[in-house]
């Protein structure tokens, strides 16, 4: 009974570039990235209360190279899912529906997240830790 | 009163009578975690030093104890509602039992271990 020749939506290469379904589907992505920083903040709470040696060895590794590009990108994943959760926290208060307010909406997440990630790492580099 | 067909009435089965739920604790867990994930981030580029006794001794201190188990668990329940509904997406069948017991599992694993992390600290250390 299988209907195999039933329409389909088309694929979606064929879709114009649009700052909103780029958004849609990162803040998708950066919500699966901030899920999987979970573990680290664990891991984090975990040593510290494991003690002095098991929280250097952590510490150790969040201060290396490869620890301070996940942090890196986990601080730009958190501001764009949390500046783009309140993008959809209006939707679903009802407001900014229309077609140019969520492309405005869009690229004020996009500049804001840029923006308070350079803060954030200007703050951790003067602080020099 | 009833709309039902007399089958429907007598298999007595119907929605799972969890409606909205889901959609709706992502949003109240979405609202909560702006200010306790703002507070974390600036709480912690607001500490002398990020050694082991200066962590320590900061989680030790009620107000942050209690503002970190509550940011906890928000955070893993919020993750885990989004992370149901991504592979609700993208799986089915065994796949998708299997990857959602897992993730689950690991956000309750998670979750009692950065609790069990964040009482001990705050039990355990004198201020």
């Amino acid at each position: 009974m299988d209907n195999t020749n039933r329409p389909l939506s088309p694929h979606i290469g064929v879709y114009r570039w649009r700052i909103t379904s780029t958004l849609s589907i990162l803040h998708r992505g950066t919500g699966v990235a901030l899920s999987l920083s979970t573990l680290l903040l664990a891991a984090w709470l975990l040593a510290a209360a494991s003690g002095a040696a098991a929280y250097q060895s952590v510490a150790g590794f969040i201060g290396s190279p490869p620890g301070l590009l996940i942090l890196l990108g986990g601080s730009y994943a958190f501001f764009f899912h949390l500046g783009n959760g309140i993008r959809h926290l209006f939707w679903d208060a009802g407001m900014g529906f229309e077609i140019e307010q969520t492309r405005a909406s869009g690229w004020t997440v996009v500049a804001a997240s840029i923006v308070a990630t350079a803060v954030l790492w200007a703050f951790i580099l003067a602080s020099g830790s | 009163m009833t709309i039902k067909t007399p089958m429907a009435r007598a298999l007595g089965l119907g929605s799972a009578k969890s409606g909205t739920e889901h959609w709706w604790m992502q949003r109240v867990t979405a609202v909560a975690l702006v200010p306790l994930t703002l507070w974390f981030v600036i709480a912690l580029l607001g500490l002398e030093g990020l050694d082991h006794g200066a962590v320590t001794a900061w989680i030790a201190r009620p107000v942050t104890a209690v503002l970190l188990l509550l940011l906890v668990a928000t955070l893993t329940y919020h993750s885990f509602l989004g992370t149901q509904v991504v592979i609700e997406d993208y799986t089915g069948g065994a796949t998708r039992v299997i990857t959602l017991l897992a993730a689950r599992f690991l956000h309750v694993v998670v979750a009692v271990a950065a609790l069990f992390a964040i009482l001990k600290i705050a039990f355990g250390t004198d201020t």
